[in-house]
């Protein structure tokens, strides 16, 4: 009885007091803000920016729709009216484009396979476990993430044609485990420590060995980190170039990313049919883009992570 | 808190009350866990690492292709290097282009995070999404549209160019001038890089407390005093990160090079460390050689990273 008399009359006293200059200065600043000159002249940079950085992803597209006759003119066609997918089938025709799709396809899924598998466990290891050697084995794994690829290709390419691998998928696909498990271990083990070990002590308690109780209780928590590592495991090895180019240099084992590079070879000793080099170009990338726009949030925050939190 | 230590729980629980156990082998189920890993790594890295550092130690030329043993020569491979100047004019070029571009994809990759803060929500959304896309380009399929861009006779750049009054490209060759091919480079490199450092930024400028913010304005502080003093210490762990990634990065630029040379020239001045190597190596197939500039570039990378990796191991011990 008492306590609901005096605190509604303070709130409405106060509220009733500052309502009308409040909204009135919020109103008067939404209003200056939206129509200063410089918030305009940042919004227009910010729009011209946007411009200039998706141009050479449009400018792709663009080509590709575009005759080679149209192209051949010189004065650019900045839309593709009249276009058509012609280029697309003259690249798709003799079937390379399908070839080397295949290759990359085999040779990236085996790698992301067992990179998820063996980075799984090793990522479990340090995140669930402190043992004797923790400390050597992730700076070991960050080390070799660190190490590039041109340091080391010619080394890998007398390892893998000395046992009679080169120009075969397999041998790629062990170099490809390797240098993606590094990053797929560091990436993974974020996940794991991110699910409380208390909720597997809670089902062991339960009755379940510490092995059940880390496949029924944690495993289908971590199904989107894995998701997630798999995807990145993914696109890297998609993308890889350099060591394709060292371990499969003969033309009928190329990966996409030597197979569209064969494109700019060319245009050494013939006339380049830029519409063709662009649709094949777009045939590449659309996929890489869609997969990567999908997990690029993760991206950032698993790499800069520790800066941000210290 | 969260990180209760499962392995030592249940080893003081059963060390505890039963005193006379033998002690079991220290090989326990974190070891057998790692085994897949280190294995592949051992194959995949270790083993190649191991050859490279014996090859650059030894002359292993053309006629060791063939069968012929490779002898020892100690550190003759490296003092070759030392005292080639084509070796350090690859190096000084491939710093400088790794100098360069790196601090220009840092200064671009900030201003435009500061700007994603200062716009309203639909320019932000626009350069962020323009941005990603940037990003998620595969560096093959980049560099395909940037030769395009680039071309001397139907270049999209020439003709802009030339649509400014006074200016006239007259189809300028860019690949051909190794300085206007590394700037080419480097524009490439920059495009690609500083969707990254914009977003990290950008994520951490976010991070700023509006309240901290707001109290140094009524303290007095303007627009710069304020990025000085307030918001650029409470990024700069993010901005250090970001530049030691760029710097690494920028250090392995092989595919970029190669794919500019096979539109331009291929002659050794336009070689930086990764594709002085692959010459040397695929090339020239002198695997000592080769070898020892690998074991250069290894080192190299290892001295610019070795902050990095500190700092991931410190969020390690903290987790």
């Amino acid at each position: 009885m008492t306590t609901s008399v005096t605190i509604p009359t303070g709130g409405e006293l106060g509220a009733t007091a500052s309502a009308v200059p409040i909204a009135d200065v919020r109103t008067r600043t939404r209003w200056s803000r939206r129509f200063r000159p410089r918030r305009v002249l940042l919004t227009v940079l910010a729009f011209a920016v946007a411009l200039a950085w998706v141009f050479p992803v449009y400018w792709m597209m663009n080509s590709s729709l575009l005759s080679n006759r149209t192209l051949q003119s010189f004065i650019p066609t900045f839309v593709p009216f009249g276009g058509s997918f012609a280029n697309y089938e003259n690249v798709l025709e003799d079937g390379s484009f399908f070839t080397a799709l295949g290759i990359s396809l085999s040779i990236t899924l085996i790698a992301v396979f067992f990179c998820l598998l063996f980075a799984f466990l090793a990522a479990v290891a340090i995140s669930r476990f402190r043992f004797k050697g923790r400390k050597t084995f992730v700076l070991a794994v960050l080390i070799v993430q660190m190490l590039p690829a041109e340091g080391l290709f010619i080394a890998q390419y007398k390892m893998v044609s000395s046992v009679g691998l080169l120009n075969s998928i397999i041998g790629v696909s062990i170099i490809y485990t390797a240098a993606v498990v590094p990053f797929t271990v560091w990436m993974l083990r974020g996940f794991v420590a991110g699910i409380p070990a208390d909720l597997e002590e809670a089902a062991m308690v339960d009755g379940l060995s510490r092995t059940q109780a880390f496949m029924r209780i944690t495993f289908p928590l971590l199904a989107p980190g894995l998701v997630a590592s798999g995807v990145f495991a993914f696109l890297q090895a998609w993308n890889e170039f350099t060591v394709a180019l060292v371990l499969l240099p003969a033309e009928q084992m190329h990966t996409l990313p030597l197979w569209l590079r064969g494109f700019i070879q060319a245009s050494a000793t013939r006339e380049t049919d830029w519409g063709q080099v662009m649709a094949a170009s777009t045939l590449v990338a659309v996929p890489v883009i869609v997969f990567f726009l999908i997990v690029q949030g993760r991206m950032t925050s698993g790499l800069v992570s520790g800066a941000v939190k210290g | 808190m969260t990180d209760i230590v499962i392995s030592d729980i249940t080893e003081a629980a059963s060390t505890a009350p039963r005193a006379p156990e033998p002690k079991r082998r220290r090989l326990s189920v974190p070891h057998l866990l790692l085994i897949p890993a280190i294995l592949i790594l051992l194959v995949g890295m270790g083993y190649p690492l191991v050859w490279q550092g014996i090859t650059s130690l030894q002359e292993f030329g053309i006629q060791q292709q063939f069968g012929k043993p490779a002898p020892f020569v100690g550190l003759q491979n490296y003092l070759d290097l030392a005292t080639d100047p084509t070796m350090w004019q690859v190096v000084g070029r491939s710093l400088l282009f790794c100098f360069i571009t790196a601090a220009m994809t840092l200064v671009v990759g900030v201003l435009l995070a500061v700007l994603m803060t200062a716009v309203g929500r639909a320019a932000r959304l626009t350069l962020q999404v323009s941005l990603l896309l940037a990003w998620a380009m595969p560096v093959v399929a980049a560099m395909t549209v940037w030769i395009w861009l680039f071309d001397r006779r139907r270049g999209v750049v020439n003709y802009l160019l030339d649509m400014i009054p006074g200016v006239d490209m007259n189809r300028f060759s860019w690949l051909s001038n190794p300085l206007t091919f590394f700037i080419v480079a480097s524009i490439i490199v920059i495009w690609m890089s500083v969707p990254f450092v914009a977003f990290s930024v950008y994520a951490g400028l976010t991070q700023v407390s509006d309240e901290v913010i707001e109290a140094a304005q009524l303290d007095g502080a303007n627009g710069a005093k304020r990025l000085r003093y307030i918001i650029m210490p409470m990024i700069r762990p993010v901005i250090m990160i970001v530049l030691l990634l760029q710097l690494i990065w920028d250090l392995r630029v092989f595919t970029q090079i190669t794919m500019l040379q096979d539109a331009g020239s291929k002659a050794s001045e336009f070689d930086l460390l990764g594709t002085y190597i692959y010459k040397l190596g695929a090339g020239a197939q002198d695997f000592g050689m080769a070898s020892a500039v690998s074991i250069f570039v290894l080192a190299l990378t290892l001295a610019i990273s070795w902050f990095y990796v500190r700092s991931l191991l410190k969020e390690d011990e903290q987790s």
